[in-house]
């Protein structure tokens, strides 16, 4: 995984609480067994809408995505994450975080920095006001920079620190192995195991 | 110290404890028990451990099924959708090469993964439970700890049968009561959400508890949990109890003999203890509760179907307001119509939520002499090959056909329209699903979330119905049967 230290790109004010992951990305993209590849299907049912923020310029070039709460709700499919950051997104703002969805972000890189809803506001007007106005979103000292707004973000710090060091979960895991192995070895006798297969 | 139940069982699967204290504390490292996988999330795991060389470390405790892609029409011939095909061949191959049991369409085993693993018994009381599905909460029902996982994550657990994981903080549901009839698990758990909303349980497992939870069926806690997720919430249990293990008892990977006993002594711990303490505690009146169903374009904007739509006004919150505003345009409803007064098109039957064989069931007495709405089409899919068979051995096949429903093999199907099924853009669909976000169930299409018994009366009716609006069933013509008399009896 690519290390994150800052970043700095065009905001995207969404103005929407609520948005799913049906909505991020609709499950007919879901058919694809690649892991890339999915900036056509980002938000692919609103982008038929002339009036859709993504639709128009600078927001089309945007990278900092500045949402309502309750973002990335609903369906797991980590695709959702992969198509915000084929699309070109790195960062995307919320006040409010569905769990899976945070936990998939983090796992790709792609920033979910939780912003008190004031300050979403005032980013919205920023961005709705000047469009084009950059968004830094800086991980190292947890501050989002807009105009002359600057406003703290919370994330957790193992989160933090692995984006920060850009390290890959499964390696970090097998540093543990023994402590793996050794826990099997204590799994009592009569919880289930898929094979040998038994039907009804 | 006194814990909660997803405290017991997250303590009893700690392989590391993370380092640190408190806010700076890392993650657990947590065993799982049970890796649930289907076409859709893993191809990218199954390449990625390809590409590091690495192996799926237990084959033994992880099962595939094919269910979202799935046709549930003419499975004997090649799926006509060629990405859907290759999906699912891709997930034949991967399961080959990695040695994971796979039950495929056709195969009696084959269904929607959170209707095949407690069936199979393989959910029990106490384990961790994973799978790259939100509704993986379902398992939760048997006070197991399960979760929907991110593909990262499920390539993480096929490489190390582990998951590292923030504790989650808790919260109580506490239903208490009885429900009144024609008022179902659906409509707890509609009334849940729409309570303390769709953000209401981020960062937490819920615990559905009290005297209305206590009296439900394995089927019946299954809905429950299953919808746990669109609270939010990462799981939802149940402990278990006397119900639990007669519904495992038997069943092709329940343990047996001094197993058996082993494991239920084991299982009888699997309670909160009396003085453990909930971060939060939500309590809902089962008395009072009426079938509920959703208006708008999230789980949690639902209201009692004998109410009417609300008014974006009717929401103080500048959000909420907005959100309502939205979903009414997008559901093509005016504030103020009664919910009873919409007509729908369409019927779907199914889904993880709500397609076991008790489901089925309890529509089928429902509409067992009745006749359908003409304009209305009514899917049937049941979870489950399985499912599909016990059903058509106690003739509910049957009593659908004879009403005019479409009778389909096992998957996901409508509920998210992976697969052929699919709404028309602007169709209208009373379904026993789980999500009635925008486009969920096809492009333009609009959900309304019911309880099985909902949709069977809408079925009868063409609008938004509970059971007691229906007339009285004509009474059946059966054959006059000999019964004993009291006296020959006695």
């Amino acid at each position: 995984m690519e290390k994150f230290t800052k970043h700095t790109g065009v905001g995207v004010p969404l103005r929407q609480s609520n948005v799913d992951t049906d909505q991020i990305i609709p499950a007919v993209y879901l058919k694809r067994i690649t892991r890339t590849g999915f900036e056509d299907a980002l938000f692919s049912a609103w982008r038929k809408d002339p009036s859709f923020i993504l639709n128009q310029e600078p927001f089309n070039a945007g990278s900092v995505l500045v949402a309502g709460p309750d973002f990335g709700t609903g369906s797991s499919r980590e695709h959702a994450v992969w198509a915000l950051k084929d699309y070109g997104f790195k960062a995307v703002l919320s006040s409010r975080f569905a769990d899976i969805f945070r936990g998939n972000s983090g796992k790709q890189g792609l920033l979910a920095a939780q912003v008190a809803q004031d300050d979403i506001e005032l980013i919205w007007k920023e961005l709705e006001n000047a469009p084009g106005t950059q968004v830094t979103v800086d991980l190292e000292s947890k501050t989002v920079v807009c105009g002359n707004i600057v406003a703290p973000f919370e994330i957790d710090d193992y989160t933090r620190w692995r984006l920060l060091e850009g390290l890959d979960d499964i390696g970090l895991t097998l540093q543990h192995e023994s402590d793996i192995t050794a826990y099997e070895a204590t799994r009592p006798s009569f919880k289930p195991k898929t094979l040998p297969a038994k039907l009804s | 110290m006194a814990k909660t139940l997803a405290e017991k069982v997250w303590d009893a699967h700690v392989v590391r404890k993370g380092d640190g204290d408190g806010a700076n504390a890392q993650p657990d490292l947590l065993f799982i028990d049970l890796h649930l996988v289907h076409e859709v999330t893993s191809p990218q795991a199954f390449e990625g451990l390809r590409l590091a060389g690495r192996k799926l470390r237990r084959p033994d405790l992880t099962i595939a099924t094919e269910d979202h892609n799935t046709p549930t029409l003419d499975i004997d011939k090649p799926i006509a959708d060629l990405t859907s095909r290759t999906q699912i061949q891709t997930l034949r191959n991967n399961c080959a090469e990695f040695g994971v049991r796979l039950h495929s369409l056709g195969d009696a085993e084959q269904g929607i993964v959170h209707v095949v693993g407690p069936q199979l018994g393989l959910t029990q009381p106490g384990m961790t439970v994973v799978c790259g599905d939100s509704h993986t909460s379902t398992h939760g029902a048997f006070g197991a700890l399960a979760m929907g996982i991110g593909t990262s994550e499920v390539e993480h657990v096929m490489a190390t049968q582990t998951l590292s994981l923030k504790p989650f903080k808790t919260m109580a549901i506490n239903v208490e009561g009885t429900l009144r009839p024609g008022v179902t698990a659906k409509d707890i758990i509609l009334a849940v959400i729409a309570k303390i909303g769709t953000g209401g349980g981020q960062g937490y497992v819920l615990e559905y508890r009290g005297s209305a939870i206590r009296a439900l069926s394995m089927e019946a806690r299954m809905t429950i949990c299953n919808m746990s997720i669109e609270a939010g919430a990462r799981a939802g249990m149940v402990a278990p109890d006397q119900t639990t293990y007669d519904y495992m008892e038997g069943r092709p990977h329940a343990p047996e003999g001094a197993e058996w006993d082993a494991a239920v002594e084991y299982w009888n711990t699997l309670k909160t203890d009396e003085d453990a303490t909930f971060d939060v505690e939500v309590d809902l009146d089962a008395d009072t509760l009426e079938p509920f169903v959703t208006w708008g374009t999230n789980p949690g904007q639902g209201v009692s179907l004998s109410q009417s739509v609300p008014s974006p006004e009717d929401f103080g919150d500048e959000n909420a307001k907005a959100a309502a505003e939205r979903a009414l345009q997008y559901m093509g409803l005016e504030a103020g119509t009664p919910m009873k007064d919409i007509r729908v098109d369409t019927v779907f039957l199914g889904s993880c939520t709500n397609s076991r064989i008790e489901d089925l069931r309890a529509a089928a007495d429902i509409i067992r002499g009745r006749e359908k709405d003409p304009q209305v089409r009514m899917l049937v899919v049941p979870g489950s090959a399985r499912v599909r068979l016990e059903a058509e051995a106690e003739g509910l096949d049957r009593v659908f056909k004879d009403f005019g429903a479409e009778w389909r093999f096992a998957g996901c199907s409508m509920c998210l329209g992976m697969n052929p099924d699919q709404l028309e853009p602007g169709e209208r669909c009373a379904s026993t699903s789980n999500r009635n976000f925008e486009g969920r169930q096809g492009k333009g299409g609009r959900t309304h979330l019911v309880s099985p018994v909902v949709a069977a009366a809408t079925a009868v009716r063409g609008t938004l119905s509970s059971p007691s609006d229906l007339e009285p069933a004509p009474e059946p013509v059966v054959e006059p049967v000999e019964t004993p008399s009291a006296s020959h009896a006695a």
